[in-house]
């Protein structure tokens, strides 16, 4: 595992790519690798994380522009290779617009921007993102949007339920989710989209370390 | 070549909350306009483009508004065409 390497995403107009190079070489010593969203050479990256900001301004639909560069282009074979792929906030938007994960995120209900911690439920087990025993467990993450409410037809939803591709469900849900959802995983489990942001939750300094598990997790095969 | 003017029309489908409209209502009825039942916010997506003939230019476009103007999950779409 010494040569694993996680690739960061940068799009025009990513803003948590330090942010998660941070939490993974400085609290996870997991090695990083930025990728400029032209390159569609992902050859020498073992797992991606799409993360969080603004791509392209969210020009049309957030999500809508990063979904035609080149690198999430060549993102479907590294997907279906089995590798892993996190997509966080704009991630996440970006997962759905570009078809890896069934759903959108659009405005949120009261059209708030939301920057708060948020209590959520880890639903299902599926791929290893969350360290759930038995028991049900909640953790606690950090969100940061305007556009995170999920919203999927209602055959969509009982195909979420059915699979158990929810991963994470909002406590009291901030957004008007359908169903409280904060995230979901595609049907092998080696693809995560969520809203909050657990390369904010890497050090008891900021504020809890409940994100660790997620990104420590990058590194299962 | 034949040039067309397209405008595309891009809405919310009427299932997905549109809590723009919402917001944008209860503001027209402060401002006193009476009998305001619905008020949903759309976009408007107005293209140049040249094709050999109007079914070219309808496929182009129709494949444009399926892949990127419109996200049909949430997005219904519907467009108008005049040649130039």
């Amino acid at each position: 595992m010494d040569n694993f390497t996680v690739g960061i995403v940068v799009f025009p107009g990513s803003n948590c790519d330090r942010d998660v190079s941070w939490a993974l070489e400085g609290c996870l010593d997991i090695r990083t690798k930025y990728l400029w969203h032209e390159s569609s050479d992902l050859s020498d990256v073992d797992a991606i994380v799409l993360p969080g900001g603004f791509s392209y301004g969210d020009y049309l639909r957030c999500g809508a522009i990063a979904r035609f560069s080149p690198l999430i282009n060549a993102l479907d074979e590294f997907v279906k290779s089995g590798k892993r792929v996190l997509g966080i906030c704009n991630g996440f938007q970006i997962l759905t617009e570009s078809g890896f994960l069934p759903g959108a995120l659009v405005a949120n209900k009261n059209l708030n921007f939301i920057c708060d911690d948020v209590e959520l439920d880890i639903v299902s087990s599926k791929g290893g993102w969350f360290n759930n025993g038995d028991e049900k467990q909640t953790i606690k993450l950090p969100i940061a949007h305007g556009e995170g409410r999920y919203h999927c037809d209602s055959d969509t939803l009982k195909k979420l339920i059915d699979n158990e591709l929810i991963a994470l469900r909002y406590k009291n849900n901030p957004n008007g989710s359908s169903f409280d959802i904060a995230g979901i995983t595609n049907g092998k489990g080696n693809v995560l989209g969520l809203m909050p942001h657990p390369e904010r939750a890497c050090d008891e300094t900021i504020g809890g370390t409940d994100g660790l598990f997620t990104l420590k997790s990058l590194i299962l095969k | 070549m034949d040039q067309f003017a397209v405008k595309v029309f891009v809405r919310l489908r009427p299932s997905v909350l549109d809590p723009a409209g919402e917001a944008t209502k209860s503001a027209s009825i402060k401002l006193g306009a009476e009998g305001i039942k619905s008020l949903r916010i759309g976009k408007m997506i107005e293209v140049k483009i040249e094709g050999n003939g109007e079914n070219e230019v309808r496929e182009k476009i129709d494949l444009l508004c399926y892949r990127l103007f419109a996200n049909t999950v949430i997005e219904d779409y519907e467009y108008s065409l005049e040649k130039l």
